[in-house]
This record gives structure tokens, sequence and C-alpha cells, in this order.
């Protein structure tokens, strides 16, 4: 048994860090926010350049076919610097989509291009609040086209493509490959409380769509929401373990009745927990990293308690460390804020902590 | 990253399992309903005689030592092998755990000739004299006097929350040997044999019923300088590598309680709240989800250090880590299942059926302790805090006074 990243892992961690350190710091965050730019060019095409868009994908379709651990790796790098960039949806949830289930046209029409970064993907399933239900998606596909409002779709705006939710003829419903560039997708920005990830709602008025693989399955859905949230699960304890670095430093900075803030009890036991949280959320999600790679049948219940235990842990953090900053913390130009927003954000985009909480516990229940 | 067994591990695993499989038909206390404590003691004994003979006593201990040259891995795997039955082990696995090893590592060759053997074959069981009555938090307080006598010392004072005194016979002793100096610096350490006169033992009746708790009393017992483990008033070095042997001892992950399908069964089957099932409530599926992400949490964080233990690193807070996360877990669980079986759950007597209420009662009275022993929640977020995110230490007033001027 070997519970850890091998060494070309961990320099591949190592180098990831510094150069997000140095190329995204966080005034390139500030400004996707502060100029409702939908995300860092820049950033993206020295990311795409580097391969980090196919760490995942095979090199038949133009990745480096490092693999899932490799991805997870990078995904903890982005999310403790909270990189503004459509990469998550692109390649963990669009190219992922194709990867698990795509036909090989499907995947030669459009793998290249996602790893190439000249193809911008994303997920479209949510239809306003809540979360949907096999049998309740209003979208749906009539001969062959989409008709229907999805809402909120992360990266709507700048995605080229998209794997979309919609009903099938069947009653049931599924997964459809689309160009968004059509004309009769009409895309709308939406403003969020995090606008370092931009979102969108998009209306399809009969768009030319085709089923992803052989067939669009509810079973289809889960399976990818399932592997996205082990790659989210990453972003989330790198956030959450930034937010800890930072608390800990004002910790032992700051003064208060003579003494480091950091000696009080009050402190240093908020942030023991804070760590106990975010190391708990850690190994969880290393476990599903495992899962994940080798696709074992483990998969489901791993995914599902490093998703509850990495919204838990970025969550606790990131409104603990602000206020382990006080006042300063709620200002706009301190970083705590960004975290905040950041880490609810993440708590919803695929399912909130309740909704996988459930999932677990029927998961359990079926061991009975 | 892998988290199955390599194909070594399998066949190490295979030979665990069907050596303690073998064992459970004589040793199982599940089919040894209605035992007394001696009955139990006595089945212990030959058990972990058993045990010795197969290299299962200390497993990472070498072939010549009595063990099986186990890999950190290796040795994980036996106590998961072994947690498969209920086997009378518990009273030897405090003297195995921390007092062994520190006898192992500073002990004379005679002493250890004399006393390894013994206690990894149950003939002699040791315990650990550590806590006083003004000294648990805060061990580096403890009073007990150990003042020297030519080649004697000879002790005076109380231990208390020593585990298993009451049939140890032998055990490892914090005491103070100088107090003029400041806390630390004035400690010896050192072994007594429990039979040496002026010893007095007394169980503490715990509010869960149990007594394996006891008081300890020395007056005026003479004990040879030979039986020194370490410095004179070095003491405290040996207590810190005491309480890193700790680190090292593989936690029961469910500290006895049932396991979580076993609780959702029962309550599925057995359990009727206003009409549906207790497996029903929305509420406490939640619940459980929760606790099945600490479990596994604890699990994946178990493996974390048992793979840094194989690459040759040394262990860090992950027994503290997971005690504090652990002992809350229980007790909120436990109350939780209780209150689930509506007024009967407080019933104590039902016990048979796995996750009814009488088994979760136990649970629940034992956590409150849980949170005390070993290191108080307070403490342990006290160690992390300090140890592993390096904020300031907690103002000390007393470090460098004299203890005698506290």
């Amino acid at each position: 048994m070997n519970f850890d990243f091998s060494d070309e892992q961990k320099l591949l961690r190592q180098q990831a860090r510094r150069f997000l350190t140095e190329k995204c710091p966080a005034a390139i965050v500030r400004r996707v926010i502060e100029r409702r730019a939908s995300f860092d060019e820049t950033l993206w095409w020295q990311l795409a350049e580097q391969g980090w868009l196919g760490l995942a994908i095979p090199t038949e379709y133009g990745g480096s076919g490092l693999g899932y651990l490799e991805l997870c790796v990078a995904a903890e790098e982005l999310g403790r610097v909270l990189a503004p960039i459509p990469l998550s949806s692109s390649i963990y949830l669009c190219a992922e989509a194709l990867l698990m289930a795509g036909t090989e046209a499907q995947k030669s029409r459009y793998l290249p291009e996602l790893a190439a970064g000249s193809l911008i993907g994303t997920l479209a399933f949510a239809e306003g609040y809540g979360f949907p239900a096999e049998r309740t998606v209003s979208a749906e596909v009539r001969g062959g086209k989409i008709f229907g409002i999805k809402w909120p779709v992360a990266d709507g705006n700048s995605a080229h493509i998209a794997v979309v939710l919609a009903g099938t003829s069947e009653g049931s419903s599924g997964l459809f490959l689309c160009d968004l560039r059509q004309a009769t997708v009409v895309r709308e920005a939406l403003e969020t409380v995090d606008a370092s990830r931009a979102q969108a709602r998009l209306r399809f008025n009969g768009a030319i769509c085709e089923p992803l693989g052989m067939e669009a399955t509810w079973a289809g859905f889960y399976r990818l929401v399932e592997r996205g949230v082990v790659l989210y699960a990453f972003e989330q304890i790198g956030g959450a373990d930034a937010c800890l670095s930072m608390a800990v430093d004002y910790a032992r900075e700051r003064k208060a009745f003579g003494r480091l803030i950091g000696s009080f009890q009050a402190i240093k036991h908020r942030l023991a927990d804070l760590y106990v949280r975010n190391e708990l959320a850690r190994a969880n999600t290393y476990y599903s990293a495992w899962a994940l790679s080798v696709d074992a049948p483990e998969l489901p219940l791993a995914a599902a308690a490093a998703r509850v235990s990495a919204i838990d842990a970025f969550e606790y953090a990131a409104r603990e460390s602000l206020h382990v900053h006080g006042g300063m913390g709620f200002t706009w130009e301190m970083n705590c804020h960004l975290f905040y927003r950041r880490s609810r954000q993440l708590a919803v985009n695929l399912g909130s902590a309740a909704l996988w909480k459930r999932r677990i516990a029927s998961l359990l229940e079926r061991q009975i | 990253m892998d988290f199955r067994d390599s194909v070594e591990e399998s066949i190490f695993r295979s030979e665990a399992r069907a050596w303690f499989e073998r064992m459970a038909a004589r040793f199982d206390l599940a089919t040894h309903p209605g035992m007394t404590f001696e009955e139990q003691l006595r089945l212990g004994r030959e058990f972990q005689a058993e045990k010795a003979a197969a290299g299962y006593a200390k497993p990472e201990w070498s072939h010549a030592h009595g063990g099986r040259d186990a890999s950190a891995v290796e040795s994980v795997i036996c106590a998961e092998e072994e947690r498969r039955f209920t086997f009378p082990n518990k009273f030897f696995a405090i003297g195995l755990g921390m007092p062994i090893p520190i006898m192992r590592r500073y002990a004379s060759a005679a002493d250890r000739e004399r006393f390894l053997g013994p206690a990894l074959r149950g003939e002699e069981i040791w315990c650990q004299l550590f806590s006083e009555p003004t000294a648990g938090s805060d061990l580096g307080a403890v009073r007990l006097r150990a003042d020297r006598n030519g080649d004697k010392w000879i002790l005076n004072g109380q231990k208390i929350w020593t585990s298993w005194a009451h049939v140890a016979d032998f055990g490892t002793i914090l005491a103070r040997s100088d107090p003029s100096l400041p806390k630390h610096a004035g400690l010896t350490f050192f072994y007594v044999d429990m039979k040496t006169p002026g010893i007095s033992v007394r169980q503490i009746n715990q509010m869960s019923g149990a007594r394996e708790f006891c008081e300890v009393f020395f007056t005026d017992v003479r004990i040879p300088d030979t039986n020194r483990l370490g410095e004179v008033n070095g003491g405290w070095r040996v207590t810190v590598d005491t309480l890193m042997e700790e680190r090292f001892t593989l936690q029961d992950p469910t500290y006895g309680a049932p396991p979580l399908t076993v609780a959702m069964k029962f309550l599925r089957d057995n359990v009727s709240s206003e009409g549906a099932t207790g497996l029903d409530d929305g509420a406490l599926r939640e619940r459980f989800a929760e606790w099945y992400c600490i479990e596994q949490g604890l699990r994946n964080i178990y493996a974390r250090m048992v793979t840094a233990l194989s690459r040759g690193s040394v262990p860090g807070p992950e027994a503290a880590l997971t005690k504090l996360v652990l002992a809350s877990k229980v007790q909120a669980y436990s109350a939780a299942m209780i209150d689930a079986n509506g007024p009967a759950g407080v019933i104590t007597v039902d016990k048979e059926m796995p996750g009814s209420a009488g088994c979760f009662c136990d649970v629940w009275l034992q956590s409150a302790g849980m949170r005390i022993a070993g290191g108080t929640d307070e403490i342990l977020r006290n160690t992390i805090a300090e140890r592993v995110l390096l904020l300031p230490a907690e103002i000390r007033t007393d470090k460098n006074v004299a203890f005698s001027d506290l």
C-alpha cells in the first residue's frame, strides 16, 4: 500500500506551485473580477503551452498522457491561487466527458483542441435553483436539436462547445455534445459572488447536437459529475491550505494585549481545528484520486466523501481565516474574501454538501 | 499511489488472516459470553503466548527478538486482521505499547533478557505509572518522590489512572528526584516490581462501571538504582520518548462502537419512528454521511502515516489528530444512536443484537473519558497548534522556577 504521490508527481507539484506563485498572484484574480473579464487569457495560454490542459488526455488525442494523479496535483495548485481560468470546465468536465463516453470520432475531433487550449469546453446541466433529477430535466432534444435554458453554466460565455444535460425522447435524460457557436445559442453573463469564475445563462433555441457517445444516459451524467468532484476537491484543499497559511502567518505577526494573537488559545484552537479539517479533507481527496486513477469500484463513495470533506474544509478555512484577520479580513484589499467567495462557489457548483451526504447515506445503505 | 495491498502484502495478509481465524475458534470472546474477569485474563495470557510464539506479539521486532521483521505496513495488517475478532488482548496492549519499547531502548542487556520475553508471552503484565492527582495534562508536575539512598531509591507518593495496575507485575514510573530544579529538569524514570513492599493498588470506579483504571500508592518503596532507565534527572527525556511511542500505536478506529452500516441496519430493521423506519430520517442520514467522511478520513490519514513510516519518516501528529477527532465523533455518534432508539435508547441490557441501544450505551459512557484520557481535547489542540502550526507556545509561568517554589 502506498498512500502518496510519486516523486515525479511531487516534482510536478513543486514546479506548478512555483509557476503559479509567480504568474498568478492575487492581482491576476482581482483583474478578472474588477474588469469583469471572463478569464485571464495570458495565464490560460501559458498553462496551455506548458501542457497543463492535456495532463490526463492520452497522447493520441494531443495530451501528454500522464494521468489523473498529475491532473489532481495541478488542480490543487490551481485552487491554491484561485486561478481565474476555464480549465476546470474545459478539462475536468468537458474533456473528461469525451474521454469517458465519447465516440472515437468525437474524441479525435475535440480532444486535441481542448488539450491545446484553442477550444474551451464546459458542462451545462443546471436549470436554475436546485439540482436536476433524471426525470425533471426541462431542456430536451427533439430531432437532433436542443431546446431549453441552462443556468448557471460555468464559463458559459467563453466556451466553444458544451456537454449538455437534456431530456431524451425516452423520458430519461443524458449528455449531448453541442457547439455553442451556433446562432441558436444565446448567451447571457450571470453575476455571482465569485466573479473570478464566469457564469452564464445559455438559451438553446434548437441548437444542433449529437448524443455524447453511443447513447445519452443519466448514469453517464452522474458518472461525469462524480469524476469532476474529485478534481474540484483538489482545488478546494489547495484553497483551504492557502487559507490556513494566511491565518497562521497573520496570527504570528499581529499583536493584541501585549502579545501575538496566535498565543491565545481561542485562536490556536481555532486554527488547530482548521488544520484537522484540512487533513481529513486531504486524506479523503487523495484516496478519491487513487480511486479515479484506477477506476476503482470504490469511486462513488470515495468521490462523495472527498466532496463533502473538501467542501467542509474549504468553507471552514475560508471563513475562519478571514475571521482571524479581524477587521482587516473584511476589507476588499485583503485576499481573504477572494477565498471566501471561491469556497462558496465550489461548495455548490456540482451539488451541495447536503446532496452528496444524501448520496453517501444511500451508498452505505446499499451495503447493509 | 495505491491503496490495495501489494503482492507481498496480500501474501502477508492471507497468512495473518488464516492464523487469527484459527485462533478465533478458541479465543474469540464473542463465542465465550459471560466469562468472569479472571477467566478472561487467563484466556488472554494463553492467547498472548500463542501470539508470541507465532511472532505476532510485536511483529515489527526482529525474528531474534520474538517478532516477524514486519514492515510498518505489515504491522498495520496484523493489527487489522487481529481486530476482526474480539480477542482478550486488552490487558497487554498498554504494556507492550509503551513500557516495553522503553525497556527495550533504555534497560540493561540483562534486564532486556529478563523482561521482554515474559511480557511478549503474556506471562507478565506491565503498566505505566505517569499521572497523579495533581499532574494529568501537566505531566511535568508529578510529585511522587524518588530519594536516593546509597544504591537504592525510595519512592513516596501516588499515581492515578494507571490502567491494569491491579493485575500488573511491573510498571514504568516517572518520579521527582530533585525538587530544587525546574519541573522538567528534576525527574527520573524507573521501572518497578509491583510486588515491592509499600505499593498498594486500588481500582477506581469509573462512571461506565468499568474498573481498569487504578490509584497506586507508594509508601517508602525501595528500588535498586539498576531499575533506573536513563540518566538521573533525565526522566523527562525518557517520558517524551514514551509519548513518541504512543504515536505508533494503531487506534481502533471505532473505539468499540458498532460500525455505521451495522447501526444503519438496526435502525432500518428494528426501529420504528413515527411510522417510518429509523433509517428514513433525513437528518440522521446526513449525520451518518458525516461520520463516514470522518472515518474514511482517519483511515486514510493512518494509511498516509504508514506510508511515511515505511519510508523511514518519524510519525507526525496523526495520532493526536486521530484521537481528537475520534473521541468526539464517538460521543456524538453513540448519543445520536441512543436518541434514535427513542425512550428505549437508554436501556443498557439489550446488547445481543449488533447495533442495538445497549451497545451504544456502553460506548457513550466510555466516550466521556476518551476525550480526557491520553491527551485531552484541549491539550491535543495545543499540541497541533504549537508543534505543527508553530504558533507561539502557551505562556508558562512555571518553566524556569524551582519546582519546590511553585
